[in-house]
């Protein structure tokens, strides 16, 4: 692969991420004020000192966003890499053994699916308690249903090829089966994969924070800023639409690089039909 | 003779999109020149990417999946149709010139009765009334010898089986009574018993109504039984160009020579068939279903011998080999192998005796991982089986490499890497890097062009030689039957009609089925059509 | 049946609005044998008539469903570790107060006894009474149930014609300009959470240009054009968010239809492009297309509950929320349950559109 064929759509999306990332990771060191640092009056608008202004609480704006970005990125990649560990597990356990185990997983999983992801995560967190761990298992849980059923149908797809039944007549245990032959010729698709569930779990939990189930205070996450502002809205005063914008940005990117890599992967599979 | 359709210089281009690379243009047609008197049939015979579709489907000035013709001209009644506008190429296509594709299954509207479409285009160019159209198809369905005629037209696609909806679509070519029809590979999906009847009903078909057409293949028999001229390609140029007279007797390029000859190879059988390697005792199996694809099968080969088994398909020989390998354990019966009963299943069965057994595959492209070097995949039964590694296993590999006659240069190449030949070659030394007494071939050169498919054969006899392993073939291909086998079984929906030396099971006295299997195998001959439907008249008139 | 390509394509189906429960082959479509081979005349039902054993299954299959869902909205939640009554109380639960609140609430009983008391109350349309106002939950639903459905009633009403029209003209210029212009723009749409489109609406057109209302307040005795202009905002928020998903389906599913070898023998045939798309294309593609929008409208019932938190508008979504931030279980629970009934019931109205469209099983051999 080279870097030329790479479009500009996917150079706007991997830039997008890459700030993400680094705000992230060195957010002390980039943010100006504090986490939960009260600077100066209560939402101050854009400029000066501050320059997205100030918070519901008079805390810098800006600061927040980054230091959001840690909370909001890092809980949903870890959601998105549990969710994904559990999903392939058990997807690919269910696709190379077959049969009874197939069919309960595969049964169980319909029924998990029959309710809305939200839904769902509406009725658990009503009962559990408020913990970010709590909150990250749920929603990869909930989310290890998609990728299951995902996992499920491209592992099918690789396991009945003629090369996979060779290497089980040749008598290779499980493991090699799926670490040898099915999982290397499913990587690009569930690369792909993996990206759309990381840009759901941003908007999933950022709908969760503003909901009031996400993260709580007074911890700094996009979804919880844009609840924590909302009342501004009504003054014309946008603290609200700052960190809204923000996740739209980082799934935007997402989903710029995931549309990429799908067409990348089409395009292996599509040759001219010529007879 | 005016010429009805006159191609020059024909050249078709396609862009490519490799993945991580800038697209690039391939040339799928080059400098390809013929003409169509009227009322003449062209057979255009290739092997699959020698665009013969592709040049097929330029007489209606249409390239499929972005193929675009950069070059030449296509006359048509003396005009160029690659210059018409879109309306003048719509006149052309289903009134001048119709296309009857390989799977009428797919071509057909799900959705629509096959009446309706078969007469739309009549109707539609304004040709002929409904009422006339009506009658046309009619007529058409009885030449085409569809079943219940009258009613034949109000059914749905799905509701027919595949060699009426191929005879069906022949009929919808025909209505408007075109002066060319493109036939594309429209048996190629068919078994070979149903092949016959429609081929007879095409050949039919373009007697009564005194069409042109091209004739699209990659069956050489079957070309020669229905076309006058046959214009042999390769890689998108014309290899050969004659009336079927002269290639089929007089071929000038090697190329064509192997099409005709086919098997060069012509081996004795074995004189002492006594000890048998394999031996499968009043097997049957069903799948999960309930289904039950093998009845009652017993056959037994001889140790470095060649069993042939023949049949169509859905006749159960491939499912036989899956029980013999283990991964449709037999609902009844036993597997003896080398004087010792195979456990059933696949998981039964030790390592050792998994490593006797080995497969090579139709279809070398899905048999091997694309994510594995040609080193891994050669290697893998070594240190698998051998537990040797490292400088050791790769001199293994050079020296299987060095068998099936491919240089150590394509160790660390990937299967994409190859041709399908090489690919088929590499098959061949996985198999036997696990040094087995019996490989079982599932068709492992019907995919293959018919100078490499002979390459194939060659080598496997070759190495049968050096190794004295024994082969199980699977194929429906007469002529590779006569060519290598020692023994052959002949089966038909799931049961053993035929067994024996193979001097004894090809000549006379036959069975029904494999007498009707042997006389619907085209021959490399003019007017074998006509003898063998000539005999089944007789023999129907004298029942 | 070859892997169908995921007909959304890059999309990423939010919250599984995408997904029909049961495939079809699922449901004994590709094979009628394999799924009820055990049973005689079940199978010789399946073979006479396959659409109608289809369709029977299909729906038994729902109210299964249906129910499992119940006894896991139910059951799960007691299985979950956390007493309600101590977290109900918090800091201040003594045991003596914690088993109070217990007996009060009847938890003190066996599970199994409060399930099959709460179904056969749910089904009779009785959920109880709330746990934080100690109103009828069924009277408070009864209200707003009738106001979510008023709001994604426009929402569908407005973003179907438009994303079936907008599909249609991407498949129309496909890989040219307006296609481009038009994956793009549903590609950056389907990235944006409706909270952030609803607050952007509400601070365009509420506040800097005062067209509209903010927030939705509908009540009784409210005049029908009234109730319109209060949810235009709460609509066009939910018709963004759904078009886009809608759009992309409908795109793949006609580019799926056209692709076909059918339309190709169509075009061989010499036919005009209209007649082409309207008789050949048409007929086999208004099923996946239906499919698509059953599938999407499934996706209301989840865009519906932000979207009404957002706008402090008196539905349902807005009544669960509250009563999961408090722990209102009787309230959780009902809403719970109405919601998944809906999608179950679109889900199983997408797949049942798919079986009697298709023409092998209309015209069975």
């Amino acid at each position: 692969m080279r870097l030329a064929s790479i479009p500009l759509s996917a150079w706007i999306g991997l830039a997008g991420i890459a700030l993400a990332l680094i705000c992230a990771l060195f957010a002390p060191l980039i943010a100006p004020y504090g986490e939960t640092q009260v600077v100066g009056e209560v939402w101050l608008p854009p400029g000066g000192d501050f320059l997205l202004g100030t918070d519901n609480l008079g805390r810098d704006l800006l600061s927040r966003l980054i230091f959001g970005a840690r909370t909001t990125v890092l809980v949903a990649l870890a959601a998105t890499v549990l969710s994904f560990s559990l999903g392939m597990a058990l997807s690919f356990t269910a696709a190379v053994t077959g049969g009874f185990i197939d069919q309960l997983f595969s049964r169980f999983n319909d029924l998990m699916m029959a309710i809305p992801t939200l839904i769902f995560a509406l009725v658990v967190l009503a009962v559990l308690p408020q913990h970010l761990w709590i909150l990250i298992l749920v929603m990869a849980v909930l989310d290890s249903t998609r990728v299951f059923r995902i996992g499920r149908a491209v592992a099918l797809d690789v396991a009945v090829m003629e090369f996979v039944e060779a290497a089980r007549l040749r008598g290779e245990g499980p493991i090699w089966i799926v670490f040898r032959e099915i999982l290397p010729n499913t990587l690009s698709p569930l690369l792909a994969e993996f990206g759309l569930r990381f840009a759901f779990s941003i908007l999933f939990l950022s709908t969760l924070s503003f909901l009031g189930l996400g993260i709580q205070p007074p911890a700094a996450d996009w979804g919880g800023m844009v609840k924590d502002n909302k009342d501004g809205i009504i003054f014309g005063i946008s603290a609200a639409l700052v960190p809204g914008a923000a996740i739209a940005c980082l799934a935007i990117s997402v989903n710029l690089v995931v549309d990429w890599m799908m067409k990348r992967t089409s395009s292996l599979k599509g040759g001219r039909g010529d007879a | 003779m005016p010429e009805l359709l006159t191609v020059k210089d024909l050249r078709i281009e396609a862009t490519s999109y490799p993945p991580g690379e800038a697209p690039k243009t391939v040339t799928l047609v080059d400098g390809v020149s013929f003409s169509v008197e009227k009322g003449r049939v062209l057979g255009l015979i290739g092997e699959s990417g020698a665009g013969k579709s592709t040049i097929g489907l330029s007489a209606l000035a249409y390239g499929r999946g972005g193929a675009r013709i950069t070059g030449g001209a296509v006359t048509l009644n003396d005009t160029d149709i690659l210059t018409l506008g879109r309306s003048g190429v719509r006149s052309v296509r289903g009134a001048k010139v119709c296309y009857v594709a390989q799977s009428a299954a797919a071509a057909f509207n799900p959705a629509h009765r096959l009446g309706e479409q078969v007469i739309e285009a009549s109707l539609r160019h304004r040709i002929m009334s409904r009422d006339d159209a009506e009658a046309r198809a009619l007529h058409l369905f009885r030449i085409l010898g569809l079943p219940n005629p009258e009613t034949f037209g109000r059914r749905f696609p799905h509701q027919v089986s595949g060699g009426q909806l191929q005879r069906a679509m022949t009929a919808m070519a025909l209505c408007p009574n075109p002066e060319l029809i493109v036939f594309d590979e429209p048996t190629t999906a068919l078994d070979v018993t149903t092949q016959i009847e429609v081929l007879a009903a095409i050949k039919h078909a373009i007697e009564e109504t005194h069409t042109a057409a091209l004739y699209i293949t990659h069956d050489l028999a079957v070309v020669a039984q229905i076309a006058d001229d046959i214009m042999v390609l390769r890689h998108g140029k014309t290899v050969e160009y004659g009336t079927t007279r002269q290639i089929i007797e007089a071929p000038g390029q090697d190329y064509t020579k192997a099409l005709v000859s086919v098997r060069q190879i012509a081996r004795p059988e074995a004189a002492d068939q006594s000890t048998p390697i394999l031996t499968i005792d009043r097997v049957s199996a069903s799948y999960g279903n309930g289904f039950k694809v093998l009845h009652d099968v017993s056959l037994t080969l001889p140790k470095g011998q060649t069993l042939a088994i023949v049949g169509e398909s859905g006749s159960g020989k491939s499912t036989l080999a899956r029980v013999i390998t283990g991964l449709l354990p037999p609902s009844e019966g036993r597997i003896t192998f080398d004087g010792q009963e195979l456990p059933k299943a696949l998981k039964g069965r030790s390592k050792e005796q998994l490593r006797r057994i080995q497969m090579i595959y139709q279809m070398a492209d899905t048999a091997m991982n694309p994510r594995q070097t040609v080193r891994e995949i050669i290697g893998r039964p070594i240190s698998f089986y051998e537990g040797i590694h490292g400088a050791k296993k790769t001199e293994r590999v050079r020296q299987l490499l060095d068998q099936i006659e491919m240089g150590d240069r394509f160790l660390d190449r990937y299967p994409a890497e190859l041709s399908g030949g090489q690919k088929q070659r590499v098959a061949i030394a996985r198999a036997l890097a696990a040094k087995p007494e019996l490989i079982l071939c599932d068709e492992p050169t019907s995919a293959l062009d018919p100078l490499v498919a002979e390459g194939i054969l060659k080598l496997l006899l070759k190495l049968q030689e050096e190794t004295h392993v024994s082969y199980v073939f699977i194929t429906h291909d007469i002529a590779i039957v006569r060519a290598i086998a020692d023994s052959v079984a002949v089966m038909h929906r799931g049961r053993l009609v035929r067994f024996g030396p193979k001097s004894q099971a090809l000549s006379p006295p036959f069975d029904a089925y494999t007498d009707l299997l042997l006389k619907s195998v085209p021959e490399m001959e003019i007017g074998w059509l006509e003898r063998v439907l000539a005999t089944r008249r007789m023999e129907s008139a004298g029942n | 049946m070859a892997a169908a390509p995921n007909p959304a394509g890059p999309v990423d189906p939010l919250a599984a609005g995408e997904t029909s429960l049961v495939s079809l082959s699922d449901a004994g479509l590709a094979a009628p044998h394999s799924s009820a081979s055990a049973r005689g005349p079940w199978r010789r039902f399946l073979q006479r008539s396959p659409l109608a054993a289809l369709v029977i299954q299909r729906l038994a299959l729902s109210i299964a469903l249906l129910f499992a869902v119940s006894i896991m909205i139910f059951g799960g939640i007691e299985a979950l570790p956390g007493d309600f009554a101590t977290t109900y109380l918090g800091q201040s639960a003594t045991p003596q107060a914690v088993a109070n609140i217990r007996a009060d609430l009847g938890l003190d009983r066996p599970v199994t006894t409060r399930y099959v008391e709460w179904l056969g109350g749910a089904l009779q349309g009785d959920f109880g009474t709330s746990w934080a106002s100690r109103n009828s939950v069924s009277e408070q639903i009864g209200k707003r149930l009738g106001n979510s459905l008023f709001l994604a009633f426009f929402a569908a009403l407005i973003s179907i014609p438009l994303a079936v029209g907008l599909g249609m003209l991407a498949v129309q210029y496909r890989n040219r300009l307006p296609d481009k212009i038009i994956n793009v723009v549903s590609l950056a749409a389907i990235s944006l959470p409706e909270f952030f489109v609803g607050y952007l609406l509400i601070m365009v057109f509420a506040v800097q240009y005062g067209v509209a209302t903010f927030p939705a307040t509908v009540f009784d005795g409210m005049g029908f054009f009234d109730r319109l202009s209060a949810i235009a905002l709460p609509v066009a928020t939910l018709v963004l968010v759904v078009l886009a998903h809608m759009m992309r389906m409908t795109r793949a599913a006609i580019l799926n239809v056209m692709s076909s070898a059918y339309v190709e023998t169509a075009e061989l045939k010499g036919l005009s492009a209209f007649r082409i798309i309207a008789r050949h294309a048409a007929p086999n593609a208004v099923a996946p297309v239906v499919n698509v929008i059953a599938l999407n409208l499934a996706y209301l019932v989840v865009g519906v509950v932000v979207v009404e938190v957002v706008f402090v508008y008196p539905g349902m979504g807005q009544y669960m929320v509250d009563a999961v931030t408090v722990r209102d279980m009787p309230v959780v629970q009902a809403c719970g349950l109405i919601f998944a009934a809906f999608y179950i019931f679109l889900n199983m109205a997408a797949d049942l559109i798919a079986i009697v469209a298709n023409p092998r099983l209309r015209h069975p051999r």
